[in-house]
Formats: structure tokens, C-alpha cells, sequence
């Protein structure tokens, strides 16, 4: 099938402002996204710019927003959109070429909830144990690949970036609710804050956007409970 | 603990009080009493009374006992701060550009404190000449 591919393209020497291409791709029906972006880019325009790994879903570098939604470009079948298809970068953050953005602020809020272990308490003389219902409590979050989908299909994250976003509180929320984890109130600071949890509206654009089918706002008002029990 | 943050958008992501936990719980509850608290005036003013009898002294009498001066004081206070809160919320989502943003706000807060004023200079000091 002949498919209409429009991809809002943006070079940072030559460009004021990002102006929409048009490529006529031949494509089958199964294809994905991602092969249409390679088939314009080694067959058409070799300047077009975008990212991606593992093509397969999981390294999480390939999210754009397609025919107007979030998802990954290497998990969305041309069978699913129809002929003509749109693709833009992610919102939010700033575009630095074509569909590449600058990804630094979404890893900041990242870094800013510590995704990592915190116990200070000495070791066992084996590992931690944890029973397979206190592993399963916070199994959602695991999933997350740092896509940025969710965090950049949020209208609060698109006003000024000073939200710190679905995937950092889903992140978070992955060591909050770890049995082995220690570090709810050093992480409670950078989730209780103005640009904490409290800013969200559940508009539910994460939870429809997640690749990964993670119920972020659900995640999202978990937290709101914990910081709220914590407290009172 | 360590200090982990090396720039200053990652400090102030990490600094923080719990002034928006506190916000958000009086929301809630905010909330809640106001739904009481006007159908109670509403149940009082326009269903126990008739609403084409009242008058100036009507309101004047009523006004003159220190439990209603309360009651409407509480509508009041909590209706202006429930109110200016929530637009806070809705500025906030709203206007992009951070100068604007001040200063829509600062006339906001403003203009919530001038209605806090004339609202209870009215209520707590007015004579209406009730013996």
C-alpha cells in the first residue's frame, strides 16, 4: 500500500521554526512506523534525524507522537493508522533536530526522586528477602523503559517543564512501595513539592500514552496516599 | 545524607516543603464544609423564609448576632480561599510566560484580600443600628 507519510522536521542551522515534509512511502500493511522512518531516511532523505536502538520496544528511544498520540514508532503498525500518518517529536522538551529532543530536563526530574535503592540498615547475611506479594505491589513501575511517552503527553508538563512528571513519580513509586527500601522521605521532598505529585490533574494522557500499559495516573494518585499518610 | 544534586534545577527539584500536601488536603475539605455551609444559608434564606420577605432588616437582625457574623464570616473566608487556590491551580496550568504568571497572580491575591477586607468590614463592623 501507498502511504502518506508527514513528519514535522526541524534543522537547527537552516530552520526558524519546524515546517511539516511530505514522503510517499510503498509500504505493507504490517510495517511499522520505524521501518517507514528508515525507509524515508535511506532511501529519500538522509538528513532526517531520529532516534532509536533496539526497534523492538524496549530500550524505550523511539517515542514520537503519531497521528497525534504518544507511542513508540517500532510498536505501531501502518495497519492501525491507515494511509496517511503524521509524526512529530514528543512534546515539551526542546527539539533539537527533526524528531530528536533534548532529553536532559525529563532525566533531571529523574535523578531528582533517587531510582535507586536507599537501605542503610546492615546487610543480611543472604539478600533481602521479599515475599511474592510485596515484589508484586510495586511490579507495575518495573516495567517502565524511561520513554518519556507519559511525562510528554502531559498538559501540565507542556505549560512550563517545571512539573516533574508521570515517569519520575512512577519511577518513584517503583522504591516507594519496595519492602526493602528505606528512602520514602528523602524521595517524599522531591515528590511533595510545588513541582511535585500535587500538580497533576489526572487528565489520564499518561496512562493512554504508556507503551508499556502501566496505569501511570493510578501510580500517580498511590503516591498522592503515601505522602498524605506519611504526614497526618 | 549525601547531597546528590549538582545543578540548581536539580536542587530545586529535591528542596520542598509540605505546603502543597497542606493546600490540597484544605481543598478537600474546604470543599466539603462549603457544600454544608450553603445549603444550610440557602435552606435558611430562601426555603425556612420567604424569599420576597426579606429585606434590610431582616439581614440586619441576623447580622447582628455574633453566630451568623460567624457563619458568614466562615462562608466567606473559606469560599474566597477555595476560590483563589483553585484559579491558582488553573494559572498555573495555564500561562506559560513566568512574568505573566506573577502578575496575574499578584493581582489575584490582591483582589482576594481587598473582597476578604470589604466582606468583613462589612460583617464584623457595621452598625446596623439593631437595638
Amino acid at each position: 500500500m501507498q502511504v502518506t507519510l508527514k513528519i514535522l522536521r526541524f534543522d537547527p542551522q537552516k530552520d526558524q521554526r519546524p515546517h511539516w515534509e511530505t514522503y510517499q512511502v510503498e509500504a505493507e500493511p504490517w510495517d511499522r512506523v520505524l521501518d517507514l522512518l528508515h525507509k524515508v531516511k535511506w532511501d529519500q532523505d538522509g538528513t532526517l534525524a531520529f532516534r532509536r536502538s533496539c526497534g523492538h520496544g524496549i530500550c524505550g528511544s523511539d517515542a514520537m507522537l503519531i497521528n497525534g498520540k504518544n507511542r513508540l514508532a517500532c510498536k505501531t503498525l501502518v495497519k492501525d493508522l491507515g494511509s496517511v500518518i503524521t509524526v512529530e517529536p514528543i512534546r515539551g522538551l526542546p527539539v533539537e533536530k527533526d524528531l530528536i529532543v533534548d532529553m536532559e530536563p525529563f532525566f533531571a526530574a529523574y535523578r531528582a526522586v533517587k531510582p535507586y535503592l536507599i537501605n542503610d540498615e546492615p546487610p543480611p547475611q543472604r539478600e533481602r528477602l521479599q515475599s511474592p506479594e510485596e515484589r508484586e505491589r510495586f511490579d507495575q513501575g518495573t516495567k517502565c523503559i524511561l520513554c518519556a511517552s507519559c511525562t510528554t503527553s502531559c498538559p501540565v508538563f507542556w505549560v512550563n517543564g517545571t512539573y516533574i512528571g508521570p515517569a519520575a513519580i512512577v519511577q518513584a513509586h517503583r522504591f516507594l512501595f519496595d519492602s526493602r527500601d528505606r528512602g520514602k522521605r528523602e524521595r517524599f521532598k522531591a515528590l511533595g513539592s510545588g513541582s511535585g505529585v500535587w500538580r497533576c490533574r489526572t487528565a489520564y494522557n499518561c496512562t493512554e500514552a504508556c507503551p508499556r500499559e502501566i496505569p501511570v495516573t493510578q501510580l500517580i494518585e498511590e503516591v498522592k496516599r503515601a505522602i498524605l499518610m506519611d504526614r497526618f | 545524607m549525601a547531597i546528590k544534586s549538582r545543578r540548581y534545577e536539580e536542587a530545586k527539584l529535591e528542596a520542598s516543603t509540605n505546603l502543597e500536601l497542606y493546600w490540597w488536603v484544605f481543598m478537600r475539605i474546604s470543599g466539603v464544609v462549603l457544600v454544608f455551609l450553603l445549603i444550610g444559608h440557602m435552606w435558611m434564606n430562601a426555603i425556612l423564609t420567604d424569599l420576597n420577605t426579606i429585606n434590610y432588616d431582616y439581614v440586619a437582625k441576623r447580622l447582628s448576632q455574633t453566630t451568623w457574623k460567624l457563619y458568614d464570616l466562615l462562608i466567606l473566608a473559606l469560599g474566597l480561599l477555595h476560590g483563589a487556590n483553585g484559579l491558582r491551580y488553573v494559572l498555573d496550568d495555564w500561562i506559560r510566560d513566568p512574568m505573566k504568571r506573577f502578575w496575574t497572580k499578584a493581582v489575584l491575591y490582591s483582589l482576594i484580600a481587598f473582597l476578604f477586607l470589604l466582606g468583613s468590614l462589612s460583617l464584623l463592623n457595621h452598625d446596623f443600628g439593631v437595638k
